[in-house]
């Protein structure tokens, strides 16, 4: 947190032995103002340094295998899907996610409708499932690009989306939050749900690529 | 709570400058869609972002657009369109 705290600094160099970038742009407002408010907060006991500690960590542990479970029972287990698609936050439950105080929006790829997930005001994701979304999610030619030239961007991810197919772009700038439930390969017949989860990546959740066969 | 609008009716975006943590972006704004769905009832973010407490709730539903709509030199296909949404007092009736 506090770099003055570390009490022995590496400037060209990490443990691993890989090149580090040095650091040194002046901090942006933002960043001044989180650090005055985080060490106010930790002075006067409100929270304290390790529960900031465990929140980041908890955060970080989080990541898209978790929505790949959820894709990969979606895909073998009709019931489960259906209440996934109408109800997400009660179907999550199932695997001790709890969306609150947003709502999960799960939107299907089918033969007709391919669909997309942007926050073309922020970077809203859905945390809970995917994890940390990836830098270029939360950069402005993703988010600008998104909702004006989806098709462009697509096929720039390698997802070339056939002419009869619709594509639907989510916005995802409120309270809800949007998971893309891609479609099951072709010749994954024989796969069990374990296997079948291994095969989801995370940007074919966030709806730029397609699962290949 | 009293919903003006149910699926399937057509809406427009209002079309007005309004400063501080606003969810409807520029690019809808004045833009005619049609209701997917109601999502339901929330705070307000317009004053939830600053403190406050977001009363009264207002209702929030998910509107689809026509790309062609939203953008008059739209180069993917006729049917491309976008979901996004949009609090009740940003609609007007279409």
């Amino acid at each position: 947190m506090n770099e003055n705290t570390h009490d022995h600094t590496h400037a060209t160099h990490t443990h691993d032995g890989k090149p580090i970038q040095n650091d040194d742009r002046p901090p942006i407002e933002a960043e001044t103002l989180e650090t005055a408010v985080r060490e106010l907060l930790i002075d006067k006991g409100v929270i304290s340094a390790e529960e900031i500690h465990r929140e980041i960590e908890m955060k970080d542990g989080k990541g898209p295998e978790l929505g790949a479970k959820i894709v990969a029972r979606a895909w073998v287990d009709e019931e489960f899907k259906t209440r996934l698609l109408t109800d997400g936050d009660s179907a999550v439950l199932d695997f001790g996610i709890d969306m609150r105080p947003t709502e999960l929006c799960v939107v299907e790829n089918t033969d007709e409708v391919h669909n997309m997930v942007v926050c073309t005001l922020c970077s809203c994701y859905p945390r809970a499932i995917l994890g940390i979304p990836p830098a270029w999610y939360k950069r402005r030619d993703y988010r600008a690009r998104a909702v004006r030239e989806p098709r462009s961007i697509l096929s720039e991810f390698g997802t070339v989306i056939p002419e009869h197919k619709q594509v639907r772009v989510h916005d995802s700038n409120a309270d809800l939050r949007y998971l893309v439930l891609p479609q099951r390969p072709a010749g994954t017949e024989n796969l069990n749900e374990e296997e079948l989860a291994e095969l989801v990546s995370r940007d074919s959740m966030i709806g730029v690529s397609d699962i290949p066969s | 709570m009293d919903r003006r609008f149910k699926p399937g009716d057509k809406v427009r975006v209002i079309q007005r400058s309004q400063p501080g943590h606003v969810r409807t972006p520029m690019y809808v704004r004045g833009k005619a869609g049609v209701i997917e769905r109601v999502v339901g009832s929330f705070p307000n973010p317009e004053t939830l972002a600053y403190g406050q407490s977001g009363l009264p709730y207002k209702i929030l539903y998910r509107v689809n657009f026509m790309q062609k709509e939203l953008w008059d030199d739209y180069e993917g296909k006729p049917d491309d369109s976008l979901e996004i949404e949009i609090y009740e007092h940003w609609l007007e009736a279409n």
